[in-house]
């Protein structure tokens, strides 16, 4: 018994005396937008996911639902429940960021702020977003994820107008990868780093929903000829799966689906993003044992 | 179709359909009855409060915090003042008059 407390007062001390250093090498708060221009390329799963993998990875993370008016963040994150203050309220001052932030069930280090479901995209000034990351800034957080709504719109361009580093989001199919190369103008255009003539946004290439099958059969466009498209740098491959509806029905992220292909991929997404390098998995098609491991990672 | 799968699959957990069904059913309703999910009386409620509070203690506008959590059958509003730190305040001039 007195064993176990002496462990744990060592553990905590290292705890202490490693997370100062931490802090230290790390200063300053990268700002992320989740991208897309097209709706329902998987923009909100990969920030729920996104957002949980940099959490886990013991990052102090926040991540803001900026579809004002259309808010699905808190659904998928599973805290539509506890919800009290949204962006907006935030933005105009009727509340602080500390109120509305909700703390995250399954992680710590994670914090969701919803968006406002009455309210509409003119709610969002350029200022009161700021002040909001500003506050956030304040609050010593590593990461700030911006998931943007769709379209070109208010709403997404606010989401990207802070960003540090976008994830643009692609199915391989015309209309997604078309309007990533728009979101990619704008955000050369109107993000703050453009319009102050700073090094630009680093950007990142996330395929989603990609069946490596259909891409064998020649019906579906490969990752490379969408990164060759595009040409921006590749940040991962998330295969289309059953288990994204499966998490979402639930309210919980699918990099909690432990065991899974898109649980897997969306780690080593997180990892490539943080500077580890990992071979690209789930990009070609099963062939034996296919249905077992389908049917083996189901239950 | 939901019945004949409760019979098959007797006592087990609810399938993940019937728990997004649940979850939409409480939100839509919510959301739907103009009571929006996000209740508009709070910002006001949290002023009115702090006048109230602030009359007798002082207070950090910033330390009030208000929680909601909703469930099924019931819904919850926890409201959380942070008090300053009347230790500080009352030692010293006890230490001035000793």
């Amino acid at each position: 018994m007195q064993m176990q407390v002496k462990d744990a007062t060592i553990l905590s001390e290292r705890d202490e005396s490693s997370a100062p250093k931490r802090a230290a090498s790390k200063q300053t708060t990268r700002i992320i937008v989740v991208t897309s221009g097209k709706g329902g390329v998987g923009k909100t799963t990969t920030s729920a996911s996104f957002a949980t993998g940099l959490a886990q990875a013991g990052h102090k993370t926040v991540v803001i639902d900026f579809d004002v008016g259309l808010r699905n963040l808190d659904l998928i994150m599973g805290c539509e429940r506890r919800v009290v203050y949204d962006l907006v309220n935030v933005i105009q001052g009727e509340a602080n960021v500390q109120q509305a932030l909700i703390r995250d069930k399954h992680c710590e280090n994670l914090y969701v702020l919803p968006a406002s479901q009455t309210r509409d995209k003119d709610a969002l000034s350029e200022e009161g977003v700021e002040k909001v990351l500003d506050a956030l800034r304040e609050m010593k957080f590593d990461y700030i994820v911006c998931d943007s709504p769709a379209g070109i719109e208010r709403g997404a361009v606010m989401a990207l107008t802070f960003a540090d580093e976008a994830i643009i989001v692609t199915n391989p199919e015309v209309s997604s990868v078309r309007d990533s190369d728009r979101i990619l103008g704008i955000l050369q255009a109107k993000s703050r780093r453009a319009v102050d003539g700073r090094d630009p946004v680093k950007e990142h290439l996330l395929v989603t929903r990609y069946t490596p099958k259909r891409v064998e059969a020649g019906e579906m466009m490969s990752f490379k000829d969408v990164q060759d498209l595009l040409k921006i740098p590749m940040l991962g491959v998330i295969p289309e799966s059953e288990i994204v509806l499966q998490a979402s029905n639930q309210g919980i992220p699918a990099i909690h689906m432990a065991g899974t292909n898109v649980s897997e991929a969306y780690g080593d997404m997180v990892a490539r993003f943080l500077g580890e390098e990992r071979p690209l998995r789930f990009t070609a098609a099963e062939k034996a044992g296919f249905l077992q491991r389908l049917f083996g990672a189901k239950k | 179709m939901i019945s004949i799968l409760k019979s098959i699959f007797g006592t087990r957990a609810p399938t993940s359909a019937s728990v997004a069904k649940d979850r939409l059913q409480l939100i839509i309703m919510q959301e739907r009855s103009g009571q929006s999910n996000t209740p508009d009386f709070l910002p006001d409620l949290q002023r009115e409060l702090l006048d109230v509070i602030v009359k007798y203690v002082k207070v950090d506008p910033s330390a009030i915090k208000v929680e909601m959590d909703r469930s099924d059958t019931v819904d919850s509003l926890l409201i959380n003042i942070a008090l300053p730190d009347v230790s500080a305040n009352a030692v010293a001039p006890e230490a001035a008059t000793v």
